[in-house]
């Protein structure tokens, strides 16, 4: 699968490493160089440099052919709008935008233009499941 | 009517104060303090501190309520969450948002952000209207409609000067619509026969725009419908 990642921060780098060591064709963009060294040495898919809402940034990257698009930028407002690009304009068939807000992510996911992750969601719920001693 | 504008950077203070001296109810939304407080000294209290993407801050904005929502905010990413949470969220019925980079324009038609201003394409028409090589200048595109108004100076060597409307044989989804020859705007019919130095303004679709600079600058043997 050729898969477009947008944002090499924590989760972006950590995403990468793990789609590249399951074979996957790992593209990911940042609009700073630095970011790339969190791949390390053993990464073997391409980096892009430049901004995720731009699209000739993404036609760079490769969208027009890519089966997947996850936006994992720490930007919210950022994630949504790459990801709707993706899926509006380059019909992506995969795309999946990681957003911190709640608030924003309920809406997105109402809108049911882009699949949508929400972190912030899913560590509240394991913390209160710690709490309340489920496992 | 109420009129939310998120971003009190230059366009929003400016837009504000028109808004303010029509005697329009206006709120700004914006997150830096300075500016909040220079908006507040400047123009009174119209000023909302926060960020106008987090759907509580326009809860507070009272966007529900608003009939217009303004995104001014110089990143682009942001004014499409404001005007699509506005949508989404507060059934606002009317968005515009600014835009920075003008291919961006596509994305915010796709979500129905009602009006998009590129301020980028703003400049560009300016500048296309000041070099005559570059003779066709986008007046307004309407394209949900698929329609535009357009304008375009015929030059000095034009093949059109001396003929008339009837000898272009144009389709009937272009329409030559006004000539402003000297200063003054002239209503052409069938009869009227084209000048030297006359600025032309046509109505037509889309997919005819491009045989205005065709009749004016000659190479018309690809024309449709002629």
């Amino acid at each position: 699968m050729k898969v477009i990642i947008l944002g090499c921060g924590r989760l972006g780098a950590h995403l990468a490493q793990i789609l590249d060591q399951q074979n996957h064709h790992v593209t990911i963009v940042d609009r700073n160089s630095d970011s790339f060294n969190r791949l390390g040495p053993d990464f073997r898919g391409a980096s892009v440099l430049g901004v995720g809402i731009d699209e000739d940034v993404l036609r760079r990257a490769g969208i027009e052919n890519a089966d997947a698009f996850i936006a994992a930028t720490n930007g919210d407002n950022t994630n949504a709008m790459a990801a709707e690009i993706a899926q509006m304009v380059f019909h992506v068939p995969k795309v999946i935008a990681r957003l911190y807000d709640p608030a924003r992510e309920e809406i997105f996911r109402a809108l049911g233009i882009i699949e949508t992750v929400c972190p912030t969601v899913m560590s509240a719920n394991k913390i209160t499941e710690l709490l309340n001693g489920k496992k | 009517m109420y009129v939310v504008i998120v971003g009190g950077g230059k366009v929003g203070y400016y837009l504000a104060k028109q808004l303010l001296q029509e005697g329009r109810e206006i709120l700004v939304i914006e997150k830096d303090r300075k500016k909040d407080e220079a908006l507040v000294a400047e123009l009174g209290e119209i000023s909302l501190r926060g960020d106008g993407t987090e759907t509580w801050v326009m809860e507070k904005a009272g966007v529900a309520r608003a009939d217009i929502v303004v995104a001014v905010t110089g990143d682009d990413e942001d004014n499409l969450m404001i005007c699509q949470m506005a949508k989404a969220k507060f059934n606002v019925k009317r968005t515009i948002a600014r835009i920075n980079n003008p291919k961006n324009e596509r994305i915010f038609k796709l979500l129905g952000i009602d009006i998009t201003v590129s301020t980028t394409d703003l400049i560009l028409a300016q500048i296309e209207r000041e070099i005559p090589t570059h003779s066709l200048v986008h007046l307004m595109t309407l394209r949900e409609a698929g329609a535009a108004i357009i304008e375009a100076r015929v030059p000095d060597e034009s093949p059109a000067i001396g003929k008339t409307m009837q000898d272009l044989n144009l389709p009937d989804d272009f329409v030559m619509s006004l000539i402003i020859r000297d200063g003054k705007g002239i209503v052409p019919h069938g009869g009227t026969a084209f000048q030297r130095g006359d600025e032309v303004v046509a109505v037509t679709t889309l997919e005819h725009e491009h045989l205005l600079e065709q009749v004016l600058n000659g190479n018309s043997k690809n024309m449709e419908g002629a």
